[in-house]
Protein backbone atom coordinates (compact mmCIF):
# COMPACT_ATOMS: atom_id res chain seq x y z
CA UNK A 1 0.00 0.00 0.00
CA UNK A 2 1.46 3.06 -0.77
CA UNK A 3 -0.86 5.66 1.05
CA UNK A 4 -0.39 5.49 4.51
CA UNK A 5 -3.60 7.52 6.25
CA UNK A 6 -1.80 9.34 9.48
CA UNK A 7 -3.68 9.27 12.84
CA UNK A 8 -4.21 13.31 12.74
CA UNK A 9 -5.90 12.80 8.81
CA UNK A 10 -8.37 9.87 10.34
CA UNK A 11 -8.99 12.13 13.42
CA UNK A 12 -9.59 15.48 11.16
CA UNK A 13 -12.04 13.07 9.04
CA UNK A 14 -14.06 11.71 11.74
CA UNK A 15 -14.36 15.29 13.01
CA UNK A 16 -15.67 16.20 9.82
CA UNK A 17 -18.06 13.53 9.32
CA UNK A 18 -19.22 13.75 12.98
CA UNK A 19 -18.02 10.02 13.23
CA UNK A 20 -16.74 8.27 16.71
CA UNK A 21 -14.84 5.59 15.71
CA UNK A 22 -13.25 2.85 18.22
CA UNK A 23 -9.30 1.98 17.37
CA UNK A 24 -10.29 -0.82 15.32
CA UNK A 25 -12.54 1.05 13.56
CA UNK A 26 -10.03 3.37 12.93
CA UNK A 27 -7.35 0.80 11.83
CA UNK A 28 -9.83 -0.50 9.13
CA UNK A 29 -10.69 3.05 8.07
CA UNK A 30 -7.15 3.92 7.50
CA UNK A 31 -6.64 0.74 5.71
CA UNK A 32 -9.97 1.40 3.45
CA UNK A 33 -8.88 4.90 2.46
CA UNK A 34 -5.26 3.92 1.86
CA UNK A 35 -6.77 1.58 -1.12
CA UNK A 36 -8.80 4.17 -2.41
CA UNK A 37 -5.97 6.62 -2.19
CA UNK A 38 -3.85 3.32 -3.81
CA UNK A 39 -6.69 3.34 -6.49
CA UNK A 40 -6.75 6.92 -7.37
CA UNK A 41 -3.13 6.46 -8.35
CA UNK A 42 -4.02 4.18 -11.09
CA UNK A 43 -6.77 6.29 -11.88
CA UNK A 44 -4.27 9.41 -12.65
CA UNK A 45 -1.47 7.41 -14.09
CA UNK A 46 -4.66 6.48 -17.40
CA UNK A 47 -3.74 8.89 -20.13
CA UNK A 48 -7.36 11.13 -20.06
CA UNK A 49 -5.76 13.76 -22.81
CA UNK A 50 -8.75 15.07 -24.80
CA UNK A 51 -11.27 13.12 -22.60
CA UNK A 52 -14.58 14.67 -21.79
CA UNK A 53 -14.72 14.37 -17.79
CA UNK A 54 -18.00 12.39 -16.90
CA UNK A 55 -20.09 14.10 -14.11
CA UNK A 56 -23.31 11.29 -14.83
CA UNK A 57 -23.36 8.03 -16.41
CA UNK A 58 -26.80 8.97 -17.69
CA UNK A 59 -26.44 11.17 -21.17
CA UNK A 60 -29.14 13.52 -19.80
CA UNK A 61 -29.21 17.14 -19.38
CA UNK A 62 -31.99 19.64 -18.46
CA UNK A 63 -34.57 18.12 -16.04
CA UNK A 64 -37.08 20.70 -15.03
CA UNK A 65 -39.88 21.50 -12.53
CA UNK A 66 -41.94 24.57 -13.72
CA UNK A 67 -43.01 27.29 -10.77
CA UNK A 68 -45.82 26.33 -9.96
CA UNK A 69 -46.85 25.04 -6.21
CA UNK A 70 -47.17 21.61 -6.08
CA UNK A 71 -47.44 20.36 -2.34
CA UNK A 72 -49.87 21.13 0.39
CA UNK A 73 -49.23 21.53 4.14
CA UNK A 74 -47.93 18.03 4.73
CA UNK A 75 -46.76 19.28 8.28
CA UNK A 76 -47.85 16.12 10.34
CA UNK A 77 -46.28 13.47 7.84
CA UNK A 78 -43.07 15.36 7.85
CA UNK A 79 -42.67 15.73 11.78
CA UNK A 80 -43.42 11.53 11.73
CA UNK A 81 -40.07 11.54 11.12
CA UNK A 82 -38.89 13.34 13.48
CA UNK A 83 -37.31 12.47 17.24
CA UNK A 84 -39.08 14.94 18.55
CA UNK A 85 -41.14 17.99 18.13
CA UNK A 86 -42.14 21.02 19.85
CA UNK A 87 -45.17 23.66 18.47
CA UNK A 88 -45.10 22.36 14.74
CA UNK A 89 -41.08 21.88 14.86
CA UNK A 90 -38.39 19.93 14.76
CA UNK A 91 -37.05 19.86 18.26
CA UNK A 92 -33.05 20.02 18.44
CA UNK A 93 -30.34 20.19 20.88
CA UNK A 94 -29.27 23.82 21.99
CA UNK A 95 -27.63 25.47 18.65
CA UNK A 96 -25.81 29.18 19.58
CA UNK A 97 -24.96 31.21 16.82
CA UNK B 1 -3.50 56.95 11.39
CA UNK B 2 -6.16 56.05 9.46
CA UNK B 3 -4.95 57.82 6.43
CA UNK B 4 -1.62 55.56 6.04
CA UNK B 5 -4.23 52.56 5.51
CA UNK B 6 -6.51 51.67 2.92
CA UNK B 7 -9.49 49.60 2.92
CA UNK B 8 -9.92 46.49 0.88
CA UNK B 9 -13.79 45.37 0.20
CA UNK B 10 -15.63 42.24 -0.99
CA UNK B 11 -18.92 41.78 -0.86
CA UNK B 12 -21.03 38.19 -1.01
CA UNK B 13 -24.67 39.19 -1.35
CA UNK B 14 -27.10 36.78 -1.39
CA UNK B 15 -30.53 37.53 -2.56
CA UNK B 16 -33.88 35.31 -2.63
CA UNK B 17 -35.51 34.99 -5.78
CA UNK B 18 -39.09 35.39 -6.28
CA UNK B 19 -40.55 32.33 -7.40
CA UNK B 20 -44.09 30.84 -6.08
CA UNK B 21 -41.92 27.75 -5.13
CA UNK B 22 -38.51 26.11 -3.77
CA UNK B 23 -35.71 25.50 -6.06
CA UNK B 24 -35.56 21.94 -5.87
CA UNK B 25 -39.11 21.24 -5.03
CA UNK B 26 -43.05 22.34 -5.32
CA UNK B 27 -43.09 23.77 -2.00
CA UNK B 28 -44.24 26.90 -1.58
CA UNK B 29 -41.97 30.01 -0.84
CA UNK B 30 -44.46 32.49 1.11
CA UNK B 31 -43.34 34.25 3.65
CA UNK B 32 -44.80 34.05 7.43
CA UNK B 33 -46.69 30.51 6.99
CA UNK B 34 -46.86 28.32 10.16
CA UNK B 35 -43.35 26.59 10.77
CA UNK B 36 -43.07 23.74 8.79
CA UNK B 37 -46.34 23.65 6.57
CA UNK B 38 -43.83 24.25 3.44
CA UNK B 39 -41.76 21.62 3.31
CA UNK B 40 -41.92 17.76 1.78
CA UNK B 41 -39.30 15.28 1.90
CA UNK B 42 -37.25 17.17 -0.49
CA UNK B 43 -36.89 20.17 1.65
CA UNK B 44 -37.17 18.51 5.02
CA UNK B 45 -33.95 16.03 3.98
CA UNK B 46 -35.67 13.14 4.06
CA UNK B 47 -33.04 10.46 2.60
CA UNK B 48 -33.88 9.16 -1.01
CA UNK B 49 -35.94 12.36 -2.08
CA UNK B 50 -34.95 13.52 -5.32
CA UNK B 51 -34.39 17.53 -6.53
CA UNK B 52 -35.56 18.45 -9.43
CA UNK B 53 -34.34 22.04 -10.45
CA UNK B 54 -36.83 24.87 -11.06
CA UNK B 55 -36.53 26.28 -14.29
CA UNK B 56 -37.55 30.05 -13.76
CA UNK B 57 -34.46 29.99 -11.14
CA UNK B 58 -32.17 29.67 -14.17
CA UNK B 59 -34.04 32.09 -15.96
CA UNK B 60 -33.75 34.68 -12.87
CA UNK B 61 -30.05 34.10 -12.46
CA UNK B 62 -29.39 34.87 -15.81
CA UNK B 63 -31.59 37.51 -16.49
CA UNK B 64 -29.45 39.36 -13.21
CA UNK B 65 -26.56 38.17 -14.58
CA UNK B 66 -27.05 39.72 -18.10
CA UNK B 67 -27.77 43.41 -16.58
CA UNK B 68 -24.80 43.30 -14.96
CA UNK B 69 -22.68 42.22 -17.75
CA UNK B 70 -21.82 39.10 -16.88
CA UNK B 71 -20.70 36.06 -18.87
CA UNK B 72 -23.62 33.40 -19.10
CA UNK B 73 -22.25 30.03 -18.79
CA UNK B 74 -24.10 28.12 -21.33
CA UNK B 75 -23.46 24.41 -19.14
CA UNK B 76 -23.47 25.10 -15.52
CA UNK B 77 -23.54 22.49 -12.66
CA UNK B 78 -24.26 21.82 -9.11
CA UNK B 79 -22.36 21.06 -6.30
CA UNK B 80 -22.38 19.82 -2.59
CA UNK B 81 -21.30 21.71 -0.17
CA UNK B 82 -21.06 19.68 3.64
CA UNK B 83 -21.16 20.65 6.62
CA UNK B 84 -23.73 19.50 9.90
CA UNK B 85 -25.65 22.33 11.41
CA UNK B 86 -29.73 21.32 12.59
CA UNK B 87 -30.79 24.87 9.91
CA UNK B 88 -29.38 21.82 7.44
CA UNK B 89 -31.69 18.92 7.18
CA UNK B 90 -29.17 17.40 4.20
CA UNK B 91 -25.99 17.80 5.82
CA UNK B 92 -25.33 19.25 2.58
CA UNK B 93 -26.12 22.44 0.55
CA UNK B 94 -26.77 21.99 -3.23
CA UNK B 95 -24.46 24.97 -4.64
CA UNK B 96 -22.27 26.14 -7.32
CA UNK B 97 -18.63 25.92 -7.14
CA UNK B 98 -16.99 24.47 -10.33
CA UNK B 99 -19.32 25.74 -12.77
CA UNK B 100 -21.41 29.07 -11.87
CA UNK B 101 -24.14 30.12 -14.03
CA UNK B 102 -22.74 33.54 -14.43
CA UNK B 103 -18.95 35.16 -14.54
CA UNK B 104 -17.30 37.80 -14.97
CA UNK B 105 -19.44 40.69 -14.40
CA UNK B 106 -19.43 44.15 -13.28
CA UNK B 107 -21.80 47.18 -11.81
CA UNK B 108 -20.80 50.84 -12.13
CA UNK B 109 -21.33 53.07 -9.50
CA UNK B 110 -21.31 57.08 -8.82
CA UNK B 111 -18.79 58.26 -6.58
CA UNK B 112 -17.25 61.96 -5.81
CA UNK B 113 -14.62 60.36 -7.94
CA UNK B 114 -16.48 60.19 -10.99
CA UNK B 115 -18.14 56.60 -12.03
CA UNK B 116 -15.82 54.03 -10.44
CA UNK B 117 -16.22 50.02 -12.03
CA UNK B 118 -17.06 47.06 -9.30
CA UNK B 119 -15.89 43.86 -10.96
CA UNK B 120 -18.67 40.66 -10.32
CA UNK B 121 -16.35 37.54 -10.07
CA UNK B 122 -19.08 35.29 -10.37
CA UNK B 123 -23.45 34.46 -9.36
CA UNK B 124 -24.25 31.24 -8.41
CA UNK B 125 -27.25 29.61 -7.67
CA UNK B 126 -27.76 28.00 -4.56
CA UNK B 127 -30.81 26.76 -1.81
CA UNK B 128 -31.50 28.83 1.54
CA UNK B 129 -31.13 27.18 4.73
CA UNK B 130 -34.56 26.52 7.54
CA UNK B 131 -34.41 28.51 10.55
CA UNK B 132 -33.55 28.15 13.93
CA UNK B 133 -36.01 30.01 16.78
CA UNK B 134 -34.60 29.17 20.40
CA UNK B 135 -36.88 28.26 22.77
CA UNK B 136 -36.09 29.73 26.03
CA UNK B 137 -38.73 27.47 28.31
CA UNK B 138 -36.55 24.22 28.06
CA UNK B 139 -33.47 25.63 26.73
CA UNK B 140 -33.36 23.84 23.35
CA UNK B 141 -33.76 24.95 19.50
CA UNK B 142 -36.73 24.65 17.35
CA UNK B 143 -36.11 23.95 13.60
CA UNK B 144 -38.91 25.23 10.70
CA UNK B 145 -38.27 24.23 7.10
CA UNK B 146 -40.27 26.41 4.97
CA UNK B 147 -37.43 28.74 4.57
CA UNK B 148 -35.06 25.41 3.82
CA UNK B 149 -34.88 25.43 -0.23
CA UNK B 150 -36.04 28.69 -1.11
CA UNK B 151 -33.84 29.71 -4.14
CA UNK B 152 -31.01 32.17 -3.36
CA UNK B 153 -28.64 33.79 -5.79
CA UNK B 154 -25.24 34.60 -4.08
CA UNK B 155 -23.44 37.76 -6.09
CA UNK B 156 -20.11 37.71 -5.59
CA UNK B 157 -17.98 40.73 -6.29
CA UNK B 158 -14.08 41.41 -6.70
CA UNK B 159 -12.87 43.81 -3.83
CA UNK B 160 -12.84 46.60 -5.67
CA UNK B 161 -14.50 48.67 -2.98
CA UNK B 162 -12.69 51.16 -0.29
CA UNK B 163 -15.52 53.07 1.70
CA UNK B 164 -18.57 52.39 3.21
CA UNK B 165 -20.18 54.64 0.54
CA UNK B 166 -18.80 52.39 -2.13
CA UNK B 167 -20.18 49.37 -0.66
CA UNK B 168 -24.14 51.66 -0.39
CA UNK B 169 -23.64 52.49 -3.76
CA UNK B 170 -22.87 49.29 -4.82
CA UNK B 171 -25.78 47.35 -2.97
CA UNK B 172 -28.46 50.10 -4.13
CA UNK B 173 -27.44 49.42 -7.91
CA UNK B 174 -27.62 45.91 -7.75
CA UNK B 175 -30.82 46.27 -5.75
CA UNK B 176 -32.19 48.12 -8.38
CA UNK B 177 -31.61 46.21 -11.35
CA UNK B 178 -32.60 42.82 -9.24
CA UNK B 179 -35.92 45.27 -8.47
CA UNK B 180 -36.15 46.34 -11.97
CA UNK B 181 -36.18 42.30 -13.07
CA UNK B 182 -38.43 41.54 -10.78
CA UNK B 183 -35.98 38.69 -9.47
CA UNK B 184 -36.44 39.26 -6.25
CA UNK B 185 -37.92 42.39 -3.70
CA UNK B 186 -34.16 42.67 -2.07
CA UNK B 187 -35.24 43.39 1.38
CA UNK B 188 -32.26 44.00 3.87
CA UNK B 189 -34.72 43.95 6.78
CA UNK B 190 -36.85 40.81 6.04
CA UNK B 191 -33.52 38.88 4.59
CA UNK B 192 -34.39 38.69 1.17
CA UNK B 193 -31.11 40.37 0.50
CA UNK B 194 -28.36 39.88 2.86
CA UNK B 195 -24.86 41.22 2.56
CA UNK B 196 -21.30 39.34 3.91
CA UNK B 197 -19.11 41.86 4.18
CA UNK B 198 -15.33 40.84 3.55
CA UNK B 199 -13.04 43.33 4.78
CA UNK B 200 -8.77 43.43 5.15
CA UNK B 201 -6.81 46.56 5.55
CA UNK B 202 -3.07 47.30 3.89
CA UNK B 203 -0.45 49.93 4.18
CA UNK B 204 -1.85 53.11 1.45
CA UNK B 205 0.44 52.11 -1.76
CA UNK B 206 1.36 48.61 -0.59
CA UNK B 207 0.11 45.64 -3.57
CA UNK B 208 0.01 42.76 -1.36
CA UNK B 209 -3.67 42.10 0.12
CA UNK B 210 -3.88 41.95 3.97
CA UNK B 211 -5.37 39.13 5.72
CA UNK B 212 -9.40 39.40 5.90
CA UNK B 213 -12.57 38.96 7.73
CA UNK B 214 -16.00 38.24 6.52
CA UNK B 215 -19.06 40.33 8.61
CA UNK B 216 -22.02 38.21 9.17
CA UNK B 217 -25.60 39.82 10.33
CA UNK B 218 -25.80 42.87 8.14
CA UNK B 219 -29.50 43.96 7.75
CA UNK B 220 -29.83 47.31 6.73
CA UNK B 221 -27.55 49.83 5.35
CA UNK B 222 -26.82 51.69 8.26
CA UNK B 223 -25.58 48.47 9.85
CA UNK B 224 -23.33 47.82 6.97
CA UNK B 225 -21.69 51.18 7.21
CA UNK B 226 -21.58 51.21 10.89
CA UNK B 227 -19.71 47.91 10.61
CA UNK B 228 -17.38 48.32 7.55
CA UNK B 229 -15.94 51.48 9.60
CA UNK B 230 -15.92 49.09 12.84
CA UNK B 231 -13.88 47.02 11.74
CA UNK B 232 -11.53 48.74 9.02
CA UNK B 233 -10.58 50.68 13.05
CA UNK B 234 -10.19 47.17 14.63
CA UNK B 235 -8.04 45.57 11.80
CA UNK B 236 -5.78 48.85 12.22
CA UNK B 237 -5.30 48.87 15.70
CA UNK B 238 -4.60 45.21 15.66
CA UNK B 239 -1.40 46.04 13.32
CA UNK B 240 -0.43 49.28 14.90
CA UNK B 241 0.06 47.15 18.02
CA UNK B 242 2.13 45.01 15.93
CA UNK B 243 -0.46 42.04 16.39
CA UNK B 244 -2.06 39.94 13.30
CA UNK B 245 -5.80 40.11 11.64
CA UNK B 246 -6.93 36.72 12.22
CA UNK B 247 -9.07 35.07 9.03
CA UNK B 248 -12.69 34.51 10.73
CA UNK B 249 -15.78 35.19 10.61
CA UNK B 250 -17.39 37.76 12.55
CA UNK B 251 -20.97 38.63 13.64
CA UNK B 252 -22.20 41.66 13.90
CA UNK B 253 -23.94 43.36 16.56
CA UNK B 254 -25.90 46.27 15.61
CA UNK B 255 -27.08 47.15 19.30
CA UNK B 256 -23.32 47.21 20.76
CA UNK B 257 -21.78 48.55 17.94
CA UNK B 258 -19.65 46.04 17.95
CA UNK B 259 -18.35 42.24 16.26
CA UNK B 260 -17.30 38.82 17.78
CA UNK B 261 -15.79 35.96 15.99
CA UNK B 262 -18.54 33.12 15.31
CA UNK B 263 -17.61 29.71 16.60
CA UNK B 264 -19.70 26.73 15.83
CA UNK B 265 -19.68 25.67 12.06
CA UNK B 266 -16.51 28.10 11.38
CA UNK B 267 -14.44 25.41 13.32
CA UNK B 268 -13.82 23.00 9.99
CA UNK B 269 -14.02 25.34 6.89
CA UNK B 270 -13.45 22.11 4.74
CA UNK B 271 -16.90 21.80 3.07
CA UNK B 272 -15.39 19.21 0.75
CA UNK B 273 -17.70 20.55 -2.48
CA UNK B 274 -17.70 17.26 -5.40
CA UNK B 275 -20.37 17.00 -8.15
CA UNK B 276 -24.20 17.22 -7.17
CA UNK B 277 -24.94 13.72 -8.47
CA UNK B 278 -28.65 13.93 -8.02
CA UNK B 279 -29.20 16.67 -10.99
CA UNK B 280 -27.93 16.86 -14.01
CA UNK B 281 -26.14 19.85 -15.86
CA UNK B 282 -28.04 22.88 -17.06
CA UNK B 283 -26.98 22.98 -20.91
CA UNK B 284 -28.68 27.24 -21.39
CA UNK B 285 -28.51 27.13 -25.62
CA UNK B 286 -28.17 30.16 -27.50
CA UNK B 287 -32.03 30.48 -28.30
CA UNK B 288 -32.82 30.09 -24.40
CA UNK B 289 -30.56 32.85 -23.93
CA UNK B 290 -32.02 35.11 -26.26
CA UNK B 291 -35.57 34.82 -24.84
CA UNK B 292 -34.40 35.37 -21.56
CA UNK B 293 -32.01 38.55 -22.95
CA UNK B 294 -35.54 39.33 -25.22
CA UNK B 295 -38.05 39.49 -22.51
CA UNK B 296 -35.39 41.88 -20.24
CA UNK B 297 -37.64 44.84 -19.23
CA UNK B 298 -35.95 48.28 -20.02
CA UNK B 299 -33.63 48.82 -16.70
CA UNK B 300 -33.12 52.86 -15.49
CA UNK B 301 -30.46 53.93 -17.48
CA UNK B 302 -32.53 52.73 -20.95
CA UNK B 303 -35.23 54.59 -19.37
CA UNK B 304 -33.78 57.79 -18.38
CA UNK B 305 -32.78 58.30 -22.01
CA UNK B 306 -36.57 57.55 -23.28
CA UNK B 307 -38.51 59.73 -20.33
CA UNK B 308 -35.60 62.48 -21.20
CA UNK B 309 -37.45 62.38 -25.39
CA UNK B 310 -40.45 61.27 -24.79
CA UNK B 311 -41.82 63.16 -21.37
CA UNK B 312 -41.19 66.89 -20.88
CA UNK B 313 -40.65 65.91 -16.91
CA UNK B 314 -37.37 67.95 -14.90
CA UNK B 315 -34.49 65.49 -15.37
CA UNK B 316 -34.72 65.53 -10.94
CA UNK B 317 -38.13 63.94 -11.41
CA UNK B 318 -37.25 61.76 -14.09
CA UNK B 319 -33.94 60.37 -11.72
CA UNK B 320 -36.79 59.72 -8.49
CA UNK B 321 -39.14 58.36 -10.47
CA UNK B 322 -36.93 55.69 -12.28
CA UNK B 323 -35.33 55.33 -9.01
CA UNK B 324 -38.25 52.94 -8.43
CA UNK B 325 -39.73 50.41 -10.59
CA UNK B 326 -42.91 50.40 -9.09
CA UNK B 327 -43.16 54.19 -9.66
CA UNK B 328 -41.79 54.34 -13.15
CA UNK B 329 -44.53 51.96 -14.21
CA UNK B 330 -47.03 53.54 -12.58
CA UNK B 331 -46.08 57.00 -14.18
CA UNK B 332 -45.57 55.29 -17.66
CA UNK B 333 -49.51 54.18 -17.48
CA UNK B 334 -51.25 56.99 -15.70
CA UNK B 335 -49.35 58.96 -18.56
CA UNK B 336 -50.49 56.96 -21.16
CA UNK B 337 -54.22 57.26 -19.90
CA UNK B 338 -54.60 60.83 -19.50
CA UNK B 339 -51.58 62.23 -21.39
CA UNK B 340 -50.85 64.86 -18.85
CA UNK B 341 -47.47 63.35 -17.37
CA UNK B 342 -46.13 66.29 -16.10
CA UNK B 343 -49.31 66.16 -13.77
CA UNK B 344 -48.95 62.20 -13.17
CA UNK B 345 -45.24 63.25 -11.93
CA UNK B 346 -46.51 65.90 -9.32
CA UNK B 347 -48.54 63.79 -7.70
CA UNK B 348 -45.93 60.89 -7.73
CA UNK B 349 -42.97 63.61 -6.50
CA UNK B 350 -45.25 65.50 -4.01
CA UNK B 351 -48.19 63.61 -2.54
CA UNK B 352 -47.15 60.34 -2.96
CA UNK B 353 -43.44 60.72 -1.88
CA UNK B 354 -44.47 62.81 1.16
CA UNK B 355 -47.41 59.90 1.79
CA UNK B 356 -44.78 57.27 1.69
CA UNK B 357 -42.16 58.89 4.10
CA UNK B 358 -45.23 59.80 6.56
CA UNK B 359 -46.17 56.17 6.73
CA UNK B 360 -42.35 55.02 6.62
CA UNK B 361 -43.70 52.76 3.43
CA UNK B 362 -41.44 51.83 0.50
CA UNK B 363 -42.52 52.74 -3.00
CA UNK B 364 -42.60 49.24 -3.97
CA UNK B 365 -45.59 48.72 -1.62
CA UNK B 366 -47.55 50.96 -3.60
CA UNK B 367 -50.91 49.60 -4.29
CA UNK B 368 -52.66 51.89 -6.40
CA UNK B 369 -53.84 51.57 -9.90
CA UNK B 370 -52.72 54.17 -12.08
CA UNK B 371 -56.29 54.14 -14.06
CA UNK B 372 -57.69 55.93 -10.54
CA UNK B 373 -54.49 58.22 -10.61
CA UNK B 374 -55.54 59.21 -14.16
CA UNK B 375 -59.18 59.47 -13.23
CA UNK B 376 -58.19 62.12 -10.61
CA UNK B 377 -56.07 64.29 -12.59
CA UNK B 378 -58.94 64.61 -15.51
CA UNK B 379 -61.56 65.23 -12.41
CA UNK B 380 -59.31 68.15 -11.40
CA UNK B 381 -58.31 69.09 -15.21
CA UNK B 382 -62.26 69.54 -15.98
CA UNK B 383 -62.21 71.48 -12.73
CA UNK B 384 -65.08 69.31 -11.31
CA UNK B 385 -62.61 69.48 -8.31
CA UNK B 386 -60.68 71.75 -6.79
CA UNK B 387 -57.14 71.27 -5.59
CA UNK B 388 -57.71 70.76 -1.97
CA UNK B 389 -60.64 68.21 -2.52
CA UNK B 390 -58.27 66.78 -4.97
CA UNK B 391 -55.35 65.83 -2.13
CA UNK B 392 -58.51 64.56 0.29
CA UNK B 393 -59.46 62.38 -2.81
CA UNK B 394 -55.81 61.22 -3.56
CA UNK B 395 -55.49 60.13 0.42
CA UNK B 396 -58.06 57.46 0.02
CA UNK B 397 -56.98 56.50 -3.69
CA UNK B 398 -53.53 56.23 -1.93
CA UNK B 399 -54.40 54.14 1.14
CA UNK B 400 -57.57 52.66 -0.79
CA UNK B 401 -57.31 52.35 -4.33
CA UNK B 402 -60.73 54.09 -4.47
CA UNK B 403 -62.21 54.82 -7.60
CA UNK B 404 -61.98 58.59 -8.04
CA UNK B 405 -65.55 59.32 -9.83
CA UNK B 406 -67.53 57.46 -7.46
CA UNK B 407 -66.04 58.59 -4.21
CA UNK B 408 -66.60 62.55 -5.28
CA UNK B 409 -69.77 61.27 -6.18
CA UNK B 410 -71.05 59.62 -3.08
CA UNK B 411 -69.32 62.22 -0.49
CA UNK B 412 -70.77 65.23 -2.80
CA UNK B 413 -67.22 66.59 -2.87
CA UNK B 414 -68.04 68.11 -6.62
CA UNK B 415 -67.02 71.90 -7.16
CA UNK B 416 -70.14 73.90 -7.25
CA UNK B 417 -70.68 75.76 -9.96
CA UNK B 418 -73.92 77.33 -8.95
CA UNK B 419 -73.71 81.16 -9.32
CA UNK B 420 -76.31 81.63 -7.41
CA UNK B 421 -75.41 79.66 -4.04
CA UNK B 422 -72.15 80.97 -4.34
CA UNK B 423 -72.84 84.69 -4.67
CA UNK B 424 -75.45 84.23 -1.73
CA UNK B 425 -72.34 82.84 0.28
CA UNK B 426 -70.11 85.93 -0.83
CA UNK B 427 -72.71 88.57 -0.08
CA UNK B 428 -72.99 87.08 3.63
CA UNK B 429 -69.42 86.52 4.30
CA UNK B 430 -69.02 90.41 3.12
CA UNK B 431 -71.91 91.05 5.26
CA UNK B 432 -70.59 89.39 8.37
CA UNK B 433 -66.65 90.58 7.97
CA UNK B 434 -67.09 94.64 7.68
CA UNK B 435 -63.69 94.76 9.36
CA UNK B 436 -62.28 92.75 6.96
CA UNK B 437 -63.86 94.61 4.28
CA UNK B 438 -62.41 97.64 5.35
CA UNK B 439 -58.93 96.35 5.93
CA UNK B 440 -59.13 95.46 2.09
CA UNK B 441 -59.81 98.39 0.59
CA UNK B 442 -57.26 100.29 2.97
CA UNK B 443 -54.65 98.47 0.88
CA UNK B 444 -54.09 94.99 2.74
CA UNK B 445 -54.53 92.54 0.46
CA UNK B 446 -53.95 89.62 3.06
CA UNK B 447 -57.84 90.40 4.08
CA UNK B 448 -59.06 89.30 0.77
CA UNK B 449 -57.39 85.68 1.73
CA UNK B 450 -59.23 85.82 4.78
CA UNK B 451 -62.77 86.41 3.08
CA UNK B 452 -61.38 83.70 0.74
CA UNK B 453 -61.39 80.88 3.33
CA UNK B 454 -64.56 81.91 5.01
CA UNK B 455 -66.44 81.30 1.86
CA UNK B 456 -64.57 78.43 1.58
CA UNK B 457 -65.33 77.23 4.70
CA UNK B 458 -69.44 78.36 4.44
CA UNK B 459 -69.43 76.30 0.74
CA UNK B 460 -67.54 73.09 2.78
CA UNK B 461 -64.34 73.59 0.78
CA UNK B 462 -66.31 72.63 -2.54
CA UNK B 463 -66.22 76.27 -4.45
CA UNK B 464 -63.67 76.53 -7.06
CA UNK B 465 -61.30 79.09 -5.12
CA UNK B 466 -60.62 81.12 -8.26
CA UNK B 467 -64.41 81.74 -8.79
CA UNK B 468 -64.20 82.94 -4.97
CA UNK B 469 -61.68 84.82 -5.78
CA UNK B 470 -63.31 87.05 -8.44
CA UNK B 471 -66.69 87.34 -6.89
CA UNK B 472 -65.14 89.09 -3.55
CA UNK B 473 -63.14 91.31 -5.92
CA UNK B 474 -65.83 92.47 -7.96
CA UNK B 475 -68.31 93.35 -4.67
CA UNK B 476 -65.86 95.19 -2.82
ZN1 LIG C 1 -40.34 20.91 -0.33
Amino acid sequence: MAHVISDETIEYVGILAKLELSEEEKAQAKKDMGNMLDYMDMLNDLDTEGVEPLFHVYPLSNVFREDVVENGDERDRMLANAPEEKEGAFKVPKTVE
Amino acid sequence: MNRQYETVIGLEVHVELATETKIFCGCSTRFGGAPNTHTCPVCTGMPGALPVLNRQVVEYAAAVGLATGCTINQCCRFDRKNYFYPDNPQNYQISQLYEPICRDGHIDIDTPSGIKRIGIHEIHMEEDAGKLIHDEWEDCSLVDFNRSGVPLIEIVSEPDMSSAEEVIAYLEKLRLIIRYLGASDCRLQEGSMRADVNLSVRKAGSRELGTRTEMKNLNSFKAIARAIEGERDRQIELLEMGRQVVQETRRWDDNKEASHAMRSKEDARDYRYFPEPDLVPVLISDEWLERIRAGQPELRTQKLIRYKKEFDIPDYDAQIITSEKKLADLFEAASAICKKPKKVSNWLMGETMRLLKEREMEADELSFSPEHLAELIRLTGEGVINGSVAKEVFLKIFLEDVDPVKYVEDHGLKTVNDEGALQETVEKVLADNPQSVADYRSGKEKALGFLVGQTMKAMKGKADPQAVNRMLKERI
